[in-house]
């Protein structure tokens, strides 16, 4: 691993095998790590011995350099964290389908409060018979839920409408999506709590940050049914940076709309046209006119090994990347390696989860001229990710949010990965 | 898992079978009208929520440069933090500016968004009358009020933004379609 920490140096046809298969990951990634001694031969490995003494916390290897980057809006990369909007998941070093919770994405519109748990109330109001306060001690008596979801900003995938710099890794350019399980108490037990009034078709869910985010929600068969304030994040109480202690979590949705630090929710029978949903969260078409309400989070993949700023060999290598939809499950995810003109289809990781990313993977033999890689989904609903040409036809390129079109990797001749429209 | 909560998912399971099974037990307490009060602090676009108090556009001057020039710059017309002034005829080009005049579709989300999230060092620091005030000011610089104007809750809601019809909803949660009786 050691000789692959510039990617300028490009290894000759004779280090192909094994140093080739890791050099994927090389890039600058294992660069800050402390340099490895080599194991060419068995004879090489060290000794076994007596290792560090048992802890309360289990760390990770000291080999291994996994973060999340802070950045701002698109072209804005690499700022100071003062100035972040948000930090984004490195999908270039993870495996599976589960991001670890110190590296899920974090969109936060006015820091990160500190919030003690036993000062924080959830109030449910407005349209009910029996308006209620509820203590996070109270969540955990009533019956949960537990789910493995994907959270989307909307932003995923914002620095590629305009144009592509040919730099970025996968976590630039699809960052803003992560999946963890969650468990918390279904909103429709909420609702019955209070006993919401009939007449009551919208929900304000407020947060208890600085800036207060509220977002107006549809109270449909489908949210009712899915929605849910959750308390447990894989396995633990939330994460600061994702809503501790409680927080709105809305399968398949906007991001935004899975309010944390949750502290209101009132009922009423229209959107409130909060700051959110009108002035950000909308997006703006080729026609001036913006699209609003476009709540749910598009099908979509990207392919995170090999990818932007990668290198990959000639002969074998296997493709992995992700895919996920708002919509429900994946149903396939096909791969070209020819730069969208035949497509093969790739294996998914089972059991495929409806509404969490789902690892998928194929092998693919590199006969070492450039090309371009890229994936495309389809999901139960039939919904197929849209290619760049088809989807900036209809969308514009000043939309900002729900970009989801196919992600395209170009391989030159030496092997570099890098970003590219199409 | 308790037993009480065993009984719970008994409940949910068999819905239909036993009536109401959340309302059996309780959970939480009720909550006082005078707290609702406290922090049932939206405002929608009928102006429901908005406050008494007024304030003028002059008075919004004096604050807005105190409190909101740093980040939005004098005028607004943007600093380290977004624009406010100004856009207009700039959303159907390649370089869309959206600022409140341009591209907000509600006077009262303006309102409601100042007194819920600015100044973003201390929100919440404006007094009722101080907030109207930065409305009035910021309208007015987008020509939306005049110099010497006013706002309160009863005219707010009445100001028809220049972008009010700049929306298209998604159709499968169009407000105005939704729920609407078949």
């Amino acid at each position: 691993m050691t000789s692959e920490t510039k990617i300028e140096s490009l290894p000759r046809p004779a280090d192909v095998s094994r140093r080739g298969f890791v050099g994927g990951l090389s890039a600058g990634i294992l660069a800050a790590a402390s340099e490895p001694a080599r194991a060419e031969s068995l004879a090489d490995i060290p000794d076994r011995g007596p290792g560090a003494d048992l802890g309360a916390h289990s760390e990770r290897s000291r080999f291994v350099k996994l973060d999340r980057i802070p950045e701002a809006t698109p072209g804005k990369r690499n700022v100071d964290p003062s100035d972040a909007i948000n930090s984004k998941t490195p999908h270039q070093k993870l495996v599976g389908n589960i991001t670890p919770t110190d590296l899920h994405y974090e969109r936060s519109h006015s820091g990160v409060p500190e919030i003690d748990p036993a000062q924080h109330r959830l109030l449910v109001h407005g349209m009910v018979q029996k308006p209620l306060v509820f203590s996070v001690e109270d969540l955990k008596r009533m019956p949960s839920v537990t789910r493995v979801v994907f959270i989307e900003c909307t932003g995923n995938g914002w620095e590629n409408w305009k144009k592509a710099d040919p730099d970025l890794t996968v976590q630039n350019t699809h960052g803003l999506v992560s999946t963890n399980e969650w468990t918390g108490v279904p909103l429709k037990f909420l609702i019955d709590l209070v006993t919401k009034d009939k007449g009551s078709n919208w929900m304000l869910a407020e947060g208890g940050d600085g800036a207060g985010v509220d977002r107006s929600i549809p109270l449909t068969e489908e949210i009712v049914n899915e929605a849910f304030v959750a308390y447990g994040q894989n396995g633990e109480p939330l994460r600061p940076a994702h809503g501790f202690p409680m927080r709105l979590v809305m399968p398949g949705f906007e991001g935004n709309l899975n309010i944390k630090w949750l502290r209101r929710l009132k009922f009423g029978t229209a959107p409130w046209m909060t700051r959110w949903e009108t002035a950000r969260y909308t997006q703006l078409l080729a026609s001036g006119k913006a699209r609003q309400f476009q709540l749910r989070m598009e099908t979509n993949s990207v392919i995170t090994h090999p990818s932007g700023m990668m290198q990959v060999q000639p002969g074998y290598n296997r493709i992995s990347g992700l895919a996920w939809s708002g919509h429900g499950k994946i149903a396939k995810v096909e791969i070209s390696t020819d730069g969208a003109k035949s497509w093969k289809q790739a294996q998914l990781s089972q059991p495929v989860l409806s509404k969490a990313q789902v690892r998928f993977q194929m092998d693919w033999v590199w006969d070492g001229k450039p090309t371009k890689i890229v994936s495309r989904s389809t999901d139960e609903r039939g919904n197929v990710q849209p290619d760049r040409q088809s989807f900036i036809a209809a969308m514009g390129t000043n939309a900002l949010f729900h970009y989801n079109a196919q992600q395209t990797w170009s391989i030159d001749e030496a092997g570099r990965v890098r970003n590219v429209l199409a | 898992m308790s037993s009480r909560n065993k009984l719970f998912l008994a409940g949910i399971l068999t819905a239909g079978v036993l009536s109401a099974p959340a309302s059996a037990f309780d959970f939480g307490r009720p909550a006082t009208p005078a707290e609702i009060k406290l922090w049932d602090i939206d405002v929608d676009p009928n102006g429901r929520g908005l406050p008494d108090g007024s304030g003028t556009v002059a008075q919004g001057r004096q604050i807005f440069a105190s409190y909101c020039a740093a980040c939005h710059g004098d005028n607004g017309q943007g600093g380290i933090k977004d624009r406010l002034a100004g856009g207009q005829g700039t959303l159907a080009s390649n370089m869309p500016v959206k600022t409140v005049g341009s591209f907000w579709p509600y006077a009262t989300t303006l309102y409601d968004y100042i007194h819920r999230a600015m100044p973003y060092p201390t929100p919440g620091l404006l007094s009722t009358d101080e907030t109207y005030a930065v409305t009035a000011y910021i309208l007015s610089l987008n020509g939306i009020v005049p110099a010497d104007g006013k706002v309160d809750k009863e005219s707010l809601p009445k100001i028809r933004m220049p972008n009010r019809d700049g929306f298209i909803p998604e159709p499968e949660f169009d407000p105005a379609k939704l729920f609407r009786r078949k």
